[in-house]
């Protein structure tokens, strides 16, 4: 079993109908960990120490996130800001996430097709990504294609609940220790290896 | 009557003299100092001659200022520092004093003096004059600077020497004499008497660590005001008194005194309470040695009593210099301690007279040389005044500077202070205290300094509303001040106070209502915290999160609402003395504040805060890809 922290980051979860629905399907298992950043920071004062102790205890960690202005919510920037300290996760003598497994899981408003260069986003989202990807490179963690819940300002019930027990399905898959780590790494979405 | 008619003529004289002279003086900026003694000798015997002999007795009595200043002096200086000062007292000191005094015997003995009256006059002129230094140092603020420190070692070295001056001038007597220092044990043996010094020294230890500390807090406690300056000033006639029973210096003792309050939670009060009569006796100290001046013997001999002034001056001066380089000060630390100390002081004036009665010298050698010391008095503050305008801008040193500031934050000039040492005064000070911030606190409550004092926290006793002691907690040098005090008629006064003598300090003021904040408002206040605001609105906020609100939410509904409701206080407070347009306001804030939270709950579908909301994103952009 292994062991998963999820760290969730949604400033106005209560008006969220994907989310809200996603988070529903995060089995509830003792191996993994829903941290819920915007409860546990209203005021944004990260408690470092303990973050840095979360960490230590899981093996992936996922980016739990709606994609806001091509990026994430402040709340988790300044979660990295903060807790991704120089010689401790990065940098002479930081090596404490190394080799762990990290992933973004993110909604977006806007479908697939948007993120193309012919789409009105132009980029994809994997070049959106970089900075997280490259954050992870620098902490010598393994960075995977994002999970990704997209064109949810049309989604219907049914399409939800279809996004969400995929999530689900994932996490039990990772959680199983059963995922290909070198196919994961070369697909555009992790959503595929399901 | 007559007597008393005479006083009153007497005091009018004084005082008016006083008021009319150190204004323009100090205009002119010659300094406080050099008015009074221009105002001394303009009604001075030769002169106008509005008083004659008896400025004499005036100035012994007005000497009396210069043990109050002794007191003050000791107060600021806690016994660590002076612990910290004994090297400059006694090396800085005694090196003054022995050089200075052999260096005008041999002057004295190449005048023709014989050799007895040649040491007194050289012991007497050694001496300089702690009333005119101090006071001009503390004018021009040069206490805490490295050559007002040394110039208080040495005055203060030169006041412990005074003693075995005195001691000896009877050995030198050429006749004989009757017992001219008249003290209680001056008639018991040597050893008896050295007992009995200790002894005096040893009770003003003691009373003043174990007896003077509970007696002020019990004072305090009466909250009868004049009952405070009564004991201030019982502290210090009764150890002058004491002091000279034993035939000590009573400035050393009340300064003694002074140096074992310096860590008590009353010293700001006490220096506020004595500080204006120090002021006005030192005042009337310096128009008596104004007036002491015999101009008729200048008249006699100008050429002689000039030369003479100069050449004490520029010895004095000479010597302080060197001892000053010995001693290792910066060159222009060192022209301020020369300059302070190069004339003779009112112990002059004693020693003469002294010597007078012991018929060591000719009244001819006396009369010059004390004509000498008033006039080196005299031309002191035009000295300091030279040092400052014409030396000092030469000698662009700035290490000084740095030095300065350093000294300064020792002696707890804080930036900040905080009236009102209760609950939420004092949170303020921890919070400031954990982040580096040390701040002056002052309390009314004798119980509540006691109190606060054992958690290790400087908290003084006093009134924050008065003036004179808002100058001695350093007002003067503070940039901001917290008022955590409750009753309102306190803070509108004080408020009063600072805008009037302090209109440069911030004022950060508690407020206990939107009533209070509005009176506030009104004084010009822009720093404003009301009591009810900032907890009701957290206990607000862990409601709606009790009842399932997400944090992050019901934090930023607190956070509008706090801003909201401080906007409406400010708008409010022009509309308030209109009682009509106050309530109409009023309720169309209340309106606005409530729209506000609706409009962030996303109940009101026209406010809808639409940053992340997907059904207008929908409009805008979903229609169009699918």
């Amino acid at each position: 079993m292994h062991k998963i922290l999820v760290l969730f980051a949604h400033p106005r979860l209560e008006s969220s109908r994907i989310n809200t629905r996603l988070i529903k399907e995060i089995p509830q298992q003792e191996n993994i960990t829903f941290h819920d950043l915007y409860e546990t920071y209203p005021e944004f004062n990260v408690d470092i120490e303990f973050e840095k102790s979360l960490l230590k205890r899981h093996e992936i960690v996922i980016w739990h996130h709606p994609f806001y202005w091509y990026s994430s919510p402040p709340l988790l920037k300044q979660w990295i800001d903060m807790v991704l300290e120089y010689g401790w996760a990065y940098g002479a003598g930081g090596e404490a996430l190394k080799d762990k497994i990290i992933f973004n899981a993110i909604t977006t408003g806007g479908n697939e097709e948007a993120y193309c260069e012919q789409g009105y986003n132009k980029y994809s989202i994997r070049q959106f990504m970089q900075p997280f990807e490259q954050t992870a490179n620098l902490c010598l963690m393994q960075y995977l294609p994002p999970f990704a819940v997209m064109g949810t300002h049309n989604m219907k019930g049914e399409q939800i609940d279809r996004a969400a027990l995929n999530y689900g399905r994932l996490l039990k898959v990772l959680s199983n220790g059963d995922l290909d780590l070198e196919k994961a790494k070369s697909l555009r979405y992790l959503n595929e290896i399901l | 009557m007559a007597a008393e008619s005479n006083f009153l003529l007497q005091s009018t004289v004084f005082l008016a003299a006083a008021v009319i002279c150190v204004p323009i003086a100090k205009r002119l900026g010659l300094g406080s100092v050099l008015g009074y003694l221009i105002a001394g000798m303009l009604i001075g015997p030769f002169v106008i001659g509005f008083i004659g002999e008896e400025g004499e007795d005036i100035m012994h009595f007005a000497e009396f200022g210069v043990v109050i200043m002794l007191f003050l002096v000791g107060l600021e200086l806690e016994p660590e520092k002076l612990w910290r000062l004994r090297k400059q007292i006694l090396g800085v000191g005694m090196s003054q004093v022995l050089i200075t005094a052999t260096a005008i015997f041999g002057v004295g003995l190449l005048l023709g003096l014989i050799w007895q009256s040649a040491l007194a006059v050289a012991l007497a002129l050694a001496l300089s004059s702690t009333a005119i230094v101090l006071q001009t140092l503390n004018e021009k603020g040069l206490m805490r600077s490295e050559g007002g420190q040394n110039s208080f070692s040495v005055l203060l070295f030169q006041d412990i020497a005074v003693i075995p001056i005195l001691a000896i001038l009877p050995l030198l007597a050429v006749r004989e004499v009757s017992n001219a220092s008249e003290t209680l044990i001056s008639d018991l043996p040597m050893g008896l008497q050295t007992l009995a010094v200790f002894l005096a020294v040893a009770i003003v230890i003691l009373v003043g660590r174990f007896l003077v500390v509970p007696t002020l807090r019990m004072i305090a406690r009466s909250r009868v005001r004049e009952l405070f300056m009564g004991m201030a000033l019982l502290i210090v006639v009764s150890i002058a008194y004491l002091m000279q029973l034993v035939g000590l210096s009573a400035a050393l003792g009340t300064f003694l005194a002074g140096v074992i309050l310096a860590n008590s939670e009353y010293r700001h009060e006490l220096e506020a309470d004595l500080e204006p009569i120090k002021g006005l006796l030192l005042g009337l100290f310096f128009i008596a040695v104004g007036a002491s001046i015999d101009f008729k013997l200048i008249a006699d001999s100008p050429i002689l009593i000039a030369s003479l002034t100069f050449a004490l001056l520029v010895i004095k001066f000479v010597i302080l210099f060197v001892i000053g380089k010995v001693f290792k000060l910066s060159v222009s630390q060192n022209f301020t301690f020369a300059f302070a100390l190069a004339q003779a002081g009112e112990f002059g004036f004693v020693i003469f007279s002294f010597v007078r009665q012991l018929g060591i010298s000719t009244n001819e050698t006396l009369s010059i040389g004390t004509a000498i010391v008033a006039l080196s008095m005299t031309i002191t503050p035009l000295l300091f005044i030279i040092n400052e305008k014409l030396i000092q801008p030469r000698l662009c040193d700035g290490s000084t500077d740095d030095r300065e500031r350093e000294m300064d934050v020792v002696d707890e000039h804080n930036k900040v202070i905080i009236a009102g040492f209760g609950h939420f005064g004092s949170t303020i000070g921890r919070f400031l205290r954990a982040n580096g911030v040390e701040a002056t606190y002052i309390d009314n409550d004798p119980d509540q300094v006691n109190l606060i004092r054992k958690f290790g926290f400087k908290v003084y006793y006093g009134d924050a509303t008065r003036p004179d002691y808002l100058l001695s907690a350093g007002a003067a040098n503070a940039d901001i001040f917290i008022s955590t005090l409750t009753d309102p008629d306190e803070n509108y006064q004080l408020v009063e106070t600072l805008n009037k003598f302090y209109p440069n300090l911030k004022i950060m003021m508690r407020a206990q209502n939107r009533y209070d904040a509005y009176e506030f408002i009104d004084m010009g206040l822009e720093h404003i915290y009301r009591d009810s605001l900032d907890t009701s609105i957290r206990v607000g906020v862990d409601v709606l999160r009790k009842l399932g609100a997400r944090a992050y939410t019901a934090r930023r509904v607190g956070l509008n609402f706090r801003k909201a409701d401080e906007t409406a206080m400010w708008e409010l407070a022009e509309h308030r003395h209109d009682s009509d347009t106050y309530f109409s306001e009023a309720r169309a804030r209340i309106q606005y504040q409530e729209d506000l939270m609706k409009r962030e709950r996303g109940e009101d579908t026209e406010l809808v805060d639409h940053a992340w909301d997907s059904e207008s994103l929908v409009k805008g952009f979903g229609a169009g890809e699918n």
